[in-house]
């Protein structure tokens, strides 16, 4: 009865914390900042000053360019404190850019660094041509379809499928995850990683990669940022963020000749500092780091993607195809009710249904025994209580489970061994009790029938309701997705009955019976023909294609290596329920970086404020009613709107790392709010902190 | 009755008129661009010129058809101007053939739909000119913005297809049933309220104090109503619509600035329908009309507080305005002519106050759309939600899409390229001639105002020029003398840059989004009809135009206007 393993059980435990709290078991401790990064990425952010580098961000470029001259000014005219401070602010600016990156790549090279450990160039015990002897080869000359033996205490030399044997084996190298995981020959269970460890057992392992493409390897690429390119909106962003660059240098270039004729000539530091002001430093700034910082938050939570551009597609999910058994239910029936035949109390059947149950070890078993003195109220009993009975322990044969004491015989078990065993006894069968277990059926429930033989003779008690248990907390969740705009559909291999009472049950929107691989593929299929991106989770290799299929394939790490080849993230907790945080994961990374570009050029009002009163008030005395800062002077005036430039990139560092907080609400909300904080906070905020940083220069003898 | 008073209630009157027609007017047009059927007119039209109006086009030919049609447009008018002098005196009312650069730059104008005109209509154009030539590109140049417009919009409402429609047939429907039927109705208004409608040769009249004066006769009154339906603004005369013979009494200057708006926010509704959700038109409207609000209330507030004993004697800023509309009715005018494409004034711009004027290139500088010109204001506003679109999107967490179609690289590519355009004119030609040695001494006053350093409104002139040239407007603060080779040949550059590049975009973005499948609207989907994206979509416009020109603006209107 029970269709859960040992190793799937072992995983109920992470599975039922909520999603948020992930963070605290994940490989990666939390995804807070810390502000020492900084200080370690500096010289990193020294060594982006590269212009080869620098060009990749158009906007940054443009401020290098302007740092670059205003130095060559500053030492043209060294007497000049003015020009020396804006030089030194517009290469901060530059410099706290590259920080940011550096920062965030940072701490994917931590990472890197423990998956390198796990690395170690191993010995492999390769079998010979013939089959029957072995030659120790090095790791990295493994080829694939060399078949290579492992057993306790050996390091798997490379990625491959398990072909011959069963072991444990420690991947807590790759999940962090310190129990022990079965891999065996055959179905779904066969994947091994190179780097993980087996404890116990000997097994035959196909290899299925080339060294130095093993998933170790692209795990330390991903986490790295090497293997990173930009995805779809970053490109677009970048566009768009290159094109207000264009405009603003375009305003400000023309600048001069209208400030010659009205009798103004500025100077180039004047305006190199206007210009780097106006052009969107600040998002132009953190725009890669968000990127990197997306991935990373992934990482944490043990998910690895394989490419920038499914976490982005995450965000834009519309539905997502949920496993019913481990992500929907617990993945095992459980006793929900005792419902007794006519004349018969219901803690009659509690108690009968208690008694039989105690020999069955089951999951199904033990929740008939939980139920019993949970919900009905009855003594807690256990098998040592009871002297001189003699135990039935349930079978996949008899489908029964009881006991004989005390010249009473209870039994409890599948309906039809229930009714024979009843019958042969020369007992009567309820008339109602048929007419009950059809009704647990329509339900889409199990029915176990209740039957005590004694002085009466052998009868049916009572029927035990065993269900399918949803989840805590799933229906609100999936009512969260419904507000997000996500459908839910839940795939079961289940008849249509029992889904349909387990899909209403959890809130899904749709569901998929006695669902095959092709009846999967054809619904993703039907979906995105719609317009739709979809996203599921898979394991075995008939999932493989359906993998490929959806736009967010998430493979789980038990998984088949084709499903994990097929897949475009692999998810090292195997937790399917994850896919839901991947989306949120998703959709926080495009918030951040919309939110962050708001923020960026709603700031630029203030800063015209600031500038252009300092620049004009002389030649036009009229413009000094633009001053609404009341700033100190013109020189303070202008270096206060750098120096707020420069800073408020470091500033938002850590949002730009953490992401926006992100709350599953309808867009409508989610706009409000963000325009709120980033829109109305990016036109208030700089005014406030040019004042400030205008009142402390003031302060400095000889400038205010 | 005060005349503040008087101002409110043209407005409200204005907003009510256009109010009552914007359904009915809005759901012809839709009908007119989605119809199957052809006029006969329309046929023999379609026979003439060898076009097949149901043969579907792509984008790119789609927009040969726009560059032919309007290359020979420039050919045709060029040459007309060119050899009025040979012309029998009937038709040129013994005017001389126009100067080769003075040729260009009113071809350039009147097809570009700008109407820059630096000549003076009674002293300079006859009636074969003003007929044949300048009133049928009234017409033809509105009706291919309403084309470009309508392109687009079906960019929206297509899915897997490039197919963009017919040019032809939408220049010729635009023209047929839309602007002709109303410029009928509108000039027989016009004519029964005074204003003239002959082909009278010149007439000369005897002055008050003992001079002469000659006025010229024409058909003014058809030329008139296309001149704001079309918004063109070319005037007939060269004091514009603030001649009596063109625009006679206030009521006359309240319908012609109906005449202005009825088009560009009743194609809100167009929009509406042709995507399949009206409320996405509302939204539109709603962005459209706040604007066009506010600056008329801005506008009506500097124009009626300005300070000084002589202003506040006459109730307001009154020089340069006529006594017959009132500083309401110019301004309602002034704001509504700036924020389309049509640069007809009743009044001198160039004698608003500093701000008046700072409103009124600001209204430009936006992209005129709000409602814009006709065709062109939608388009335009249109990429400005795309642009709105793609960063208030990524704040919902979804790559972000405007009615069902995805705004992806290649959008928002074309979509910044088209905002880079006219900022670029602008502020380049701008620049260029204030570098120059010999263009600012088109500017009023030049030699006093470098020398007192009260050069602000002298910048003003040409900003707004450029400004006026680049967004196809045609009005102008007319201290500046526009009728040198530099000003004639870069103004026409501007105008006929602003007018066709940024078709081009339009019409790239539009076959990229018709060729998408559409994205089906979920609750995570960001709702594009809402009072919120409106809003949205309002500050975008403001802060994203505002801030390119902010420097300039200072340095000209702020300038003079703060002080």
């Amino acid at each position: 009865m029970s269709t859960t393993t040992p190793v799937r059980t072992a995983k109920e435990g992470p599975e039922e914390t909520p999603p948020h709290g992930s963070e605290e078991h994940g490989r990666v401790s939390g995804g807070l900042f810390d502000p020492a990064q900084l200080l370690k990425s500096l010289p990193d952010a020294f060594r982006k000053l590269d212009p080869r580098v620098m060009v990749k961000s158009p906007v940054m470029f443009v401020v290098l360019i302007g740092s670059v001259v205003t130095t060559g000014l500053a030492l043209k005219d060294p007497g000049s404190w003015f020009g020396w401070a804006i030089t030194v602010w517009l290469w901060l600016t530059v410099l706290f850019a590259n920080l940011a990156e550096a920062v965030a790549e940072g701490r994917g090279k931590a990472q890197a660094d423990t998956l390198r450990k796990a690395k170690t160039d191993t010995v492999a015990r390769r079998l010979t041509e013939d089959g029957r002897g072995e030659e120790s080869v090095p790791g990295t000359e493994l080829r694939v379809g060399d078949l290579v033996v492992c057993e306790a205490g050996d390091i798997i030399p490379g990625d491959g499928d398990v072909v011959e044997g069963v072991a444990s084996v420690d991947e807590s190298a790759i999940t962090g995850e310190s129990a022990p995981v079965i891999r065996e020959s055959g179905g779904d269970r066969s994947a091994v990683t190179g780097g993980t460890k087996v404890l116990s057992d000997r097994i035959v392992i196909k290899i299925t990669t080339k060294p130095g493409e093993t998933f170790i390897d692209r795990m330390i690429n991903l986490v790295e940022g090497a293997a990173r390119q930009k995805t779809p909106n970053e490109i677009a962003l970048n566009i768009l963020l290159a094109s207000l660059t264009i405009v603003f240098l375009l305003a400000v270039v023309t600048l001069q000749p209208f400030a010659i004729y009205a009798g103004a000539e500025q100077t180039m530091i004047v305006l190199a500092a206007l210009l780097v002001c106006l052009i969107p430093t600040t998002i132009g700034a953190l725009l890669s780091a968000i990127g990197i910082a997306g991935m990373d938050r992934l990482v944490q939570r043990n998910v690895l993607a394989m490419s920038g551009r499914a976490v982005e597609a995450a965000g834009d999910v519309s539905t997502l195809l949920l496993d019913k058994t481990g992500t929907i239910t617990y993945g095992n029936r459980q006793a929900s009710e005792f419902v007794p035949v006519k004349g018969v109390t219901a803690a009659e059947v509690a108690d009968a249904a208690q008694l039989s149950s105690l020999a069955d070890e089951t999951p199904e078993g033990r929740s008939i025994v939980v139920l019993a003195t949970g919900k009905y109220g009855l003594d807690e009993r256990h098998q040592s209580e009871l002297v001189g009975a003699e135990w039935v322990p349930f079978t996949a044969q008899t489908r029964m489970s009881g006991v004989d004491v005390d010249g009473r015989k209870v039994r409890k078990g599948a309906t039809g061994s229930v009714i024979a065993w009843v019958e042969e006894r020369g007992g009567t069968v309820a008339d109602d009790a048929r007419a009950l277990t059809d009704q647990i059926s329509q339900a889409g429930g199990t029915p176990l029938l209740v039957a005590r033989e004694d002085e009466k003779g052998a009868r049916v008690l009572g029927v035990i309701h065993l269900k399918d248990v949803v989840k805590e907390g799933m229906r609100e969740r999936f009512e969260e997705l419904r507000r997000m705009g996500i459908k839910t559909v839940m795939i079961t291999g289940d008849n249509p009955l029992t889904a349909k009472a387990i899909a209403e049950e959890a809130g899904v929107d749709d569901f998929l019976a006695e669902a095959t691989p092709e009846d999967k593929m054809a619904l993703i299929k039907r979906e995105q023909a719609g317009g739709k991106l979809v996203a599921m989770t898979g394991d075995g290799t008939n999932d493989a294609p359906a993998l490929a299929q959806a736009d967010v394939g998430v493979a789980m790490n038990t998984g088949t290596s084709a499903a994990k080849e097929a897949g475009n993230m692999v998810d090292l907790d195997s937790d399917p329920t994850k896919l839901i945080e991947i989306v949120e994961i998703g959709k926080q990374l495009l918030i951040t970086r919309g939110a962050l570009t708001t923020f960026s050029i709603a700031n630029d009002v203030a800063k015209y404020f600031a500038i252009i009163p300092a620049m004009f008030a002389v030649a036009y005395p009229g413009l000094d009613k633009l001053n609404i800062m009341n700033l100190a002077s013109p020189e303070s005036a202008i270096l206060s709107a750098v120096i707020f430039n420069a800073l408020i990139i470091v500033a938002l560092v850590p949002l730009a790392l953490k992401g926006v907080r992100y709350r599953p609400m309808s867009a409508d909300s989610m706009l409000r709010r963000n325009l709120l904080i980033y829109g109305l906070g990016g036109l208030i905020s700089p005014f406030i902190g040019i004042k400030i940083i205008d009142l402390l220069i003031s302060l400095i003898p000889g400038i205010g | 009755m005060s005349p503040v008073l008087s101002g409110v209630l043209q407005l409200t009157a204005l907003v009510a008129a256009l109010a009552l027609v914007y359904r009915p007017l809005g759901d012809h047009m839709a009908r007119v661009y989605s119809s199957e059927k052809h006029l006969r007119v329309e046929k023999w039209i379609y026979r003439s010129i060898g076009a097949d109006p149901d043969a579907e086009m792509r984008w790119p030919a789609y927009l040969r058809g726009i560059l032919a049609f309007s290359v020979a447009g420039v050919l045709f008018l060029y040459l007309l101007q060119r050899i009025q002098g040979v012309l029998p005196e009937s038709l040129s009312l013994g005017f001389t053939a126009i100067s080769p650069d003075q040729a260009f730059n009113t071809a350039a104008s009147f097809v570009a739909n700008t109407n820059w005109q630096s000549y003076s209509g009674e002293q300079a154009m006859g009636h074969a000119v003003q007929t044949l030539g300048l009133a049928v590109q009234n017409f033809v140049s509105a009706a291919v913005g309403m084309a470009v417009a309508v392109a687009l919009v079906r960019g929206f409402a297509r899915s897997r297809t490039g197919d963009l429609g017919n040019f032809w047939a939408d220049l010729v429907r635009g023209t047929v049933r839309i602007l002709l039927p109303i410029s009928v109705i509108g000039a027989l208004v016009l004519v029964a309220c005074g204003a003239i409608q002959n082909f009278a040769g010149i007439h000369e009249i005897g002055q008050l104090t003992g001079g002469t004066q000659q006025v010229n006769g024409g058909a003014v009154a058809s030329q008139e109503v296309i001149k704001e339906l079309g918004t063109n603004g070319g005037g007939y005369f060269n004091a514009n619509s603030a001649h009596p013979f063109e625009n006679p009494n206030a009521f006359t200057n309240l319908f012609e600035i109906f005449l202005i708006l009825v088009i560009p926010f009743a194609l809100t509704r167009t929009f509406g329908k042709l995507v399949g959700n009206v409320k996405q038109g509302y939204a539109i409207l709603a962005t459209m009309g706040l604007i066009w609000l506010g600056f008329t209330a801005l506008m009506m507030w500097t124009e009626f507080a300005h300070h000084g004993p002589a202003l506040q004697a006459a109730g307001g800023a009154m020089e340069g305005k006529e006594q017959r509309f009132g500083i309401g009715g110019t301004a309602i005018f002034a704001t509504s002519t700036t924020l389309t494409s049509t640069g007809a004034v009743d009044g001198f711009h160039s004698s608003l106050t500093g701000l008046g004027g700072g409103i009124t290139l600001l209204g430009m500088m936006l992209g005129e759309i709000a409602p814009g010109g006709v065709g062109s204001g939608l388009y335009g506003m249109l990429v400005m939600a795309v642009i709105a679109v793609f960063i208030a999107g990524l704040m919902v967490g979804r790559t972000p899409e405007y009615l069902g179609k995805k705004i992806g690289t290649r959008e928002i590519k074309l979509a910044a390229c088209y905002i880079l355009v006219t900022p670029t004119l602008v502020l380049g030609f701008t620049a260029l001639s204030m570098a120059l040695a010999t263009p600012p001494d088109s500017i009023l006053n030049s030699a006093e105002n470098s020398v007192n350093g009260s050069g602000a409104h002298g910048f003003s002139e040409v900003l707004y020029a450029f400004t006026s040239g680049a967004n196809n407007n045609g009005s102008a603060f007319g201290g500046l003398n526009a009728n040198t080779q530099w000003y004639n040949t870069t103004i026409g550059l501007a105008m006929l840059l602003g007018r066709f590049v940024p078709m081009v975009f339009v019409l790239a973005l539009a076959g990229s989004l018709a060729e998408q499948k559409p994205v089906p609207e979920t609750a995570g989907t960001l709702r594009t009809e809402k009072p919120l994206f409106a809003g949205l979509l309002v500050g975008a416009i403001l802060i994203i135009t505002g801030l390119t020109y902010f420097p300039a603006l200072a340095l000209g209107p702020m300038a003079e206007g703060l002080s």
